[in-house]
Parts: structure tokens; sequence; C-alpha cells
């Protein structure tokens, strides 16, 4: 059953479009992960949040330049190719000034029938952000009951809320087996769920996910999981480099960053108004750096994360150019050293060089190893 | 192109003065202490109107003007960068950033002596760098840090609510700043402070479009000097009275005729910051009679402009042009919100297509042969959308050459293969050196 998740995530554009055939409903290309989809799931379509494919392309380049982050590219360059032909919208929330040269290129060069952009706050800290918020998400559910021609009643609200709620919950579970000595889950089986969970029909992920749950705490792992390993860092999905990190010895039982831990950490809260549920969620959220000041708020999450799975190691996965990170990261890494986590920081590309991360991985085990014979 | 027709030059008689109130800005904000007065720092594009109301002491050093004299000094430019890349940063980080890190790491002044501790730092957040910034330098120097959130989208699409928001914080950052100084706020100088910062911009923007005879009274070398005091202090009353008289200045040049390049026989505008280092480029293009007669980035980083009746582009009317009397700490929140949002440097962060609009307006009533784009590593914040911006402007016909570089990191900027480019690309416009202009360049 486990084994849905990385099928899902291989076919991810074939389950689309199937969806889309089956259900005759449309889907919405998701541009970072601050898109309030509880107002697509209630209008019930299905968003589906724009990845890369890291492997190497040539066709970003008349329209981003190289100094940009090779995320945002691979991600335009999915576009460019064709492989989200199906969308019928797009939605960006306001997060770094790199993803939103991908929306806005995918705006200019592959027209949709929807595209909305959220002033989403990136001073998430203020208490002025909230009633702000709350206004542009009822800004966005306007946008897209004009598009669709439909209202999204209260009830559908609360439909949406759930669904993506049962979701959180039911990925938090999943999360907390990862605590175990031995976690019944490698990190790489772990980002096929999380980062599945971003494009597959919620509802139907759920469903996988309870599934699995049943039998995942007897779940025993034909190896040894050795050193515990949190990743910390820029959106990574990059299933290879985490099939390599588990081959030499460890098992990533935790992560910070938005294509796992940070998507779906939070609940959407009932409070009467659902808009207002909706709106604060995202801002209560573990925050991507962009939005992360004026104070490093993000940093105590991260080291508490460490603690609570018992994190050997961080890897702190820098994505190139990725001014937001690189605006945490030697601070960060201060901050988890001095807590005594050991890190190794490594860069990240849209393809990776495997031999010298193994090289370097396993130098950084060697190290954890050195340091328990003490 | 016409016959070349040398036209006559003549120094500006403020450029002197520009240089005066430059030198005395840092001289103030290091000795702020001494007089017992009040020091922040932050950015080029904080809302420096309102930490005027703390009173007539206050002194202010913004980064992105600070770094770029420091990028004129290639050597303690490297040093700068040097010493903030040993601390962990990532090599490319807004080299700007870079250096004010560095020279506060370095603890060494440009201007002379120890770096001066700020007792707050003040910004806006709309590039991924400038919270980063000063959240790091605000930590480093132990002081608060104030960060007011305006991405709110594009001005066209500015609502109440979304003006409301700005403000709000505005009001937040006030109180901060008195508990940070002990200082009781005085809306009168906040008042005040919002009245000149309009002056300034608008007036800044009035020179710009000045710029449009031919033969263009400014080339964009010497505007480089001229602008950036808005970017030091817009709100100061001596910065808005300065540019009253350059205005003066400037309308009187082209009632005479006086040009800023005497061979000018093709007008193009550039984009982002130069390479501070290498400002020699633009004197190269004089060569083939061309005269960048300045940019959105030296029009609209500080100018703020607005369609006028005839819908040409020109200076936004100001409040007091308007006849708004302002009477209360909100309104005068309320005007300084609404006027920096509508600032035309702000617009591409949220769109390329809204810049390419701005440009090509630039090209038709500045009346260009072409553009030069700066693909700025040192930048992302400006360069963002670049390359969609290329790709409008040629679509629109435009005569467009790109090339790389950074404003303030030398090594990342290949000063050959630039003026190789530039060569090609005059080819392209049918120029050739001009004889008279490469001798008198010569003798200068």
């Amino acid at each position: 059953m486990i084994e849905k998740f990385k099928e899902w995530y291989v076919n991810r554009h074939t389950y689309a479009k199937q969806w889309k055939e089956q259900t005759g409903g449309k889907v919405i290309g998701t541009f970072c992960t601050y898109v309030p989809e509880e107002i697509l799931v209630a209008a019930k379509m299905l968003p589906a949040r724009i990845l890369g494919s890291h492997e190497p392309q040539d066709v970003t380049e008349p329209h981003i330049f190289g100094m940009f982050c090779p995320f945002c590219r691979d991600a335009l360059a999915q576009g460019l190719k064709g492989r989200f032909n199906y969308l019928d919208g797009v939605v960006l929330a306001h997060s770094c000034i790199h993803f939103r040269q991908t929306f806005n290129s995918w705006r200019i060069h592959l027209p949709v029938e929807f595209s909305y952009y959220i002033p989403m706050p990136n001073t998430v800290q203020t208490a002025h952000a909230r009633s702000y918020h709350r206004v542009e998400v009822e800004n966005f559910k306007k946008a897209i009951e004009e598009y669709t021609g439909r209202p999204i009643t209260d009830q559908d609200l609360d439909r949406g809320i759930e669904i993506l709620n049962r979701n959180r919950r039911l990925l938090r579970k999943v999360y907390e087996c990862r605590k175990l000595d031995n976690p019944p889950l490698t990190g790489e089986e772990a980002m096929y769920m999380a980062v599945t969970s971003q494009f597959i029909d919620k509802e139907e992920h759920s469903n996988v996910l309870e599934a699995v749950l049943k039998d995942l705490p007897e779940r025993k792992l034909p190896r040894d999981s050795g050193i515990r390993l949190m990743a910390v860092g820029s959106e990574n999905d990059d299933a290879e480099f985490f099939k390599m990190v588990e081959s030499v010895g460890s098992t990533v039982v935790i992560d910070e960053q938005c294509a796992g831990s940070r998507y779906f950490w939070n609940e959407s809260v009932p409070n009467g108004d659902r808009l207002a549920a909706i709106a604060n969620r995202y801002l209560d959220r573990p925050p991507c750096p962009v939005k992360d000041y004026p104070t490093h708020s993000r940093f105590q999450h991260v080291l508490n994360l460490a603690k609570d799975y018992r994190a050997q190691g961080a890897i702190i996965m820098q994505e190139k150019f990725c001014d937001p990170h690189e605006g945490d990261n030697p601070r960060l890494k201060k901050f988890l050293e001095e807590n005594g986590i050991p890190t190794l920081s490594l860069e990240f590309d849209s393809t990776n060089p495997l031999g010298p991360f193994r090289i370097r991985v396993e130098a950084f085990l060697e190290t954890i190893r050195g340091e328990e014979l003490f | 192109m016409a016959t070349p027709t040398k036209y006559p030059t003549e120094a500006l008689k403020c450029w002197p003065k520009a240089k005066e109130l430059r030198q005395q800005y840092y001289k103030d904000y290091a000795e702020a202490h001494d007089r017992g007065g009040i020091r922040w720092s932050g950015g080029a594009w904080a809302f420096d109107a309102v930490p005027m109301g703390l009173g007539d002491d206050v002194h202010v050093m913004t980064g992105e003007p600070y770094a770029a004299s420091i990028a004129f000094d290639r050597k303690f430019a490297q040093e700068c960068q040097d010493a903030t890349d040993a601390r962990g940063w990532a090599r490319d980080l807004c080299s700007y950033m870079r250096i004010y890190w560095g020279s506060m790491y370095l603890n060494r002044f440009f201007f002379g002596g120890e770096f001066p501790k700020p007792d707050f730092y003040y910004q806006t957040q709309i590039c991924c760098s400038h919270a980063k910034w000063d959240q790091e330098a605000s930590l480093y120097e132990k002081v608060p840090f104030y960060c007011i959130d305006v991405c709110v989208g594009p001005y066209e699409t500015l609502t109440e609510e979304r003006l409301n928001y700005v403000v709000k914080q505005l009001h937040d950052s006030i109180e901060g700043m008195e508990k940070t100084t002990g200082r009781k706020y005085d809306d009168e100088k906040l008042i005040a402070a919002v009245h000149n910062e309009c002056r300034s911009t608008s007036l800044w923007a009035e020179i710009c479009t000045l710029n449009k005879a031919i033969p263009a009274p400014l080339d964009e070398k010497t505007m480089f000097s001229l602008y950036v005091l808005n970017t030091l202090q817009r709100s100061s009353k001596q910065i808005g009275d300065f540019y009253e008289e350059l205005r003066d200045e400037v309308k009187d040049r082209v009632a005479r005729g006086i040009a800023a390049v005497p061979y000018e026989r093709c007008r193009i505008i550039t984009d982002t910051q130069p390479p501070w280092g290498f400002l020699k480029i633009y004197r190269y293009m004089e060569q083939f009679g061309v005269v960048s007669v300045g940019s959105l980035y030296t029009f609209g980083l500080e100018g703020i402009f607005g369609e006028q009746e005839d819908g040409s582009w020109g200076p936004r009317k100001t409040p007091q042009q308007l006849g708004i009397k302002i009477k209360t700490r909100d309104e005068a929140l309320r005007i300084t919100a609404d006027w920096n949002l509508s600032r035309p440097q702000w617009q591409h962060f949220y769109d390329p297509a809204i810049k390419t609009r701005m440009m090509l307006r630039i090209v038709n009533e500045w009346k260009l042969n072409g553009v030069i784009l700066h693909l700025n590593r040192g930048c992302e914040g400006l360069t963002v959308g670049s390359s969609e911006n290329r790709l409008g402007l040629i679509k629109a016909g435009v005569p467009v050459m790109t090339y790389e570089g950074n404003m303030a990191d030398e090594k990342e900027f290949d000063e050959r293969r630039t003026t190789s480019r530039i060569e090609s690309f005059m080819e392209t416009l049918g120029l050739e050196q001009i004889p008279g202009a490469v001798a008198a360049q010569a003798a200068s």
C-alpha cells in the first residue's frame, strides 16, 4: 500500500488527467504552499502543486535569468514542456520573488482560463496580517465563485476545511511513527507521502494514508535505521537524494521544508468565522524564511522537531540562489550546533551530484558516530 | 542616423552642492550621537518620513547607497564581501547587503572611523533580501528592527484594505520607535516630512521628464549622482530644496539647448543599478554618440510619476499641489503609504508586464532608439522579470541588448566582454565611433 505514494509521485500528471476525466472537475496549479487550498477543495477543484522534475532542461533561459533558483526554473520548464497542459487555472500566494517569476512567465506564455495572485502578507508576525489576510482569502473565494459560476457555501467551506485537516492529521500521525526507535518508514517514503498530498485528491490521499496507518506502527524495515537525521531547508523533493542518504547508514526521521512538514503541520481551527480560520492557518503555519521576521520564529520550531524526533544531525539543504533560506542558514546552523545538533550544509540544484554528496554525507555520519564513541 | 551635430555642453552648476549634501549626510549620521541625536539605518525604500517625527536631530543612513559608495572603492568593497563570506553567507546574496554587513562586521565606516551603530533598523519588505538584511544587522548590533510589509500587490489593484494593512503597521512602528528612543512623537514633524517626501520625489520625476528634450540635458551617469539624494533622505527639506534648484537649472538647460552628451544622435535607457566600479561603459557609449537618458531605475526608484492631462508620463501631483491639507498622523501615514505604493520600481515585483508597459512608455515619450538591460547578479529584486521585459520589448520592436554583471561585486563583471557586446549592439544600431568624441574623451 505504501508504494502507492511513489506511484502517484512518478505518475502525477497521468493521475491529474484521469481525475479530470472522471470527475469533470477543474485542476488548479498552485504556486507555493501558501495557497489556501481549502477554498479550491470547497469548490470541488483539484489543487495540484507545480513542482520541478529534477531533469536537466534548456527551455527557461529566455524567461528567467540564471541567477534565480533552480526550482523556479525547473518548475517553469514543466509548463513550457507541456507537462501541465491539463491545468484550468493557476494561483500564486505571495511568497518569494523567485517563484513569482515562474507564475508570471506561466501567465504570459501558458494562458489558462483562470489565474489569480493572492497578495498574502509577508510579515506574518504582525497582528494586522490576520484581518488583512482574511479579506484576501475572501477575495480569492469570490474570484473562484465567479470563475465556476457557483457559490461556495458555508457547508462547502466546512467540507474543504475538514478534508484538508483530515489529511494534515493523518500525515502528522504518519510522522509520529517516525519517532520510534526503528522508524517503520524511510525518509524517502515519508517524502513521497507528504509531497503527493500536494497534488493528489485529498480524500483519496487520506484514504490511502488511513489504510497505511493501520499497519504502519508494526511495520519492520529490513534495514538498520542507523543515524537519525533531520532534513531542513529549501523546497526539495529529490527522492534520489533521500535514497542515497539512507543507503549509507542513516534514516531521515523528520524534515522541516515545504515539500514536507511545513506544508501540513498545522490545521485550520474553526472559530465561527470560516474564512478567518483558513486565513489564520496559513499565517500560523511553520513559516518559510521569506515570511519569518523580524524574529527568527522558525529556529525554535526546527530545534523542537530535532529534539522530538531525536535527530542526531541535520542536513541543511540549500537550494542554490534561494535568498530567503540563504538569509537564515548561517544563523540557523549556529543555533542548531549550539543546541547539540551537528549540521551538514549542502547546496542543491535541480540535478544534484550524488557522488560528491555521498562522500560528504558519509563523512558527516562518521563524525556523528565518532562523537558517540566518546 | 543623422550626421552628428555637436551640441553645446556645460557643467551642472549645482553639482558641488549635491556632493556637499551627500558628504554632510554621512557626517551627520556618524556624529549624531555626539550631539545627543538619534541614528537609524535601513533601506532606501523605508518610509523615511516616519522616523522624522522623533525630532530634528534624527539621522539616517540607508544601506544601499552606503554600499554603492563602497562599491566605487573596489579594494574595500572586496574586504567587506570577504568578511561576510567568512561568516558563512552565500556569495550570491544581494551585494549591497554583503558589503553593508561586511562594513559592520569589520567595524569600519567607509567615511572614516568605526561603523556607527544605529539605534534601530527601519525597513520595508518587498524583495526577499530587505527583511533578511536588517534582521541580521539588528541581531548583530543588538538593536530593535521594525519592518513594514508592503507586499500588497501592484498599485493599480490597491484597495482600502491593502492600504490599511500598511498604514496600521506604520502606526505600530511609531509606537515601537517611541519605546526604543524614549521620545515623544511629534505629528507636526511627520506631516512636514511627508510633504517634503512628496515634493522631493515628484520634483525628481519632473527633472526626469525634462530629459524628454533633444538634446537630453542630463545623461544617466550624471543622474546617478543626483537621484541618489532621494535614496538618502527624501523627506528632508534640504533635499527637496536641492531638487527645486536642480529642476530650475535643468529647465534652463533645455531652454538653451544645452546637452549632456555633445554628439547625441542615439538615445537609450538602461535598467537596474549599473556596475558601480565600471561607469566608464557609459563614457564608452558616448563615443558612438549614444546618450543614456535614464532608466526606469533612475527615474522610478525614487521618482513618483503619474499620468498627465495629455496622457503622457510626468510628475505625480503632490498633496500640496492638490490642495490637500494633512491634519493628523493617520492622514499623513495614509498619504505616505499611498505615495510609496505608487512607486514605479515597486510594480515589477508583482508582474513584469507592468514594467514592460512603463518601459515602452519611456521608449516612446523619451524618443529612444534602444534599451540596454543589465542582468544584475547583485540585485535579485530589480532583476526579477528582466528576461520577460526583454521579450516584451523585442515583441514591440525595440532593439535590446543585455549584459551580465553585478552592481557591487566586481568579480561578476567582465569589462571587456561588456564593451564587446556594446560594440556589437552599436553595429546593429548602425553606429560607428565618432572621431571627435573619441578624441575629446582621450584629451579629457
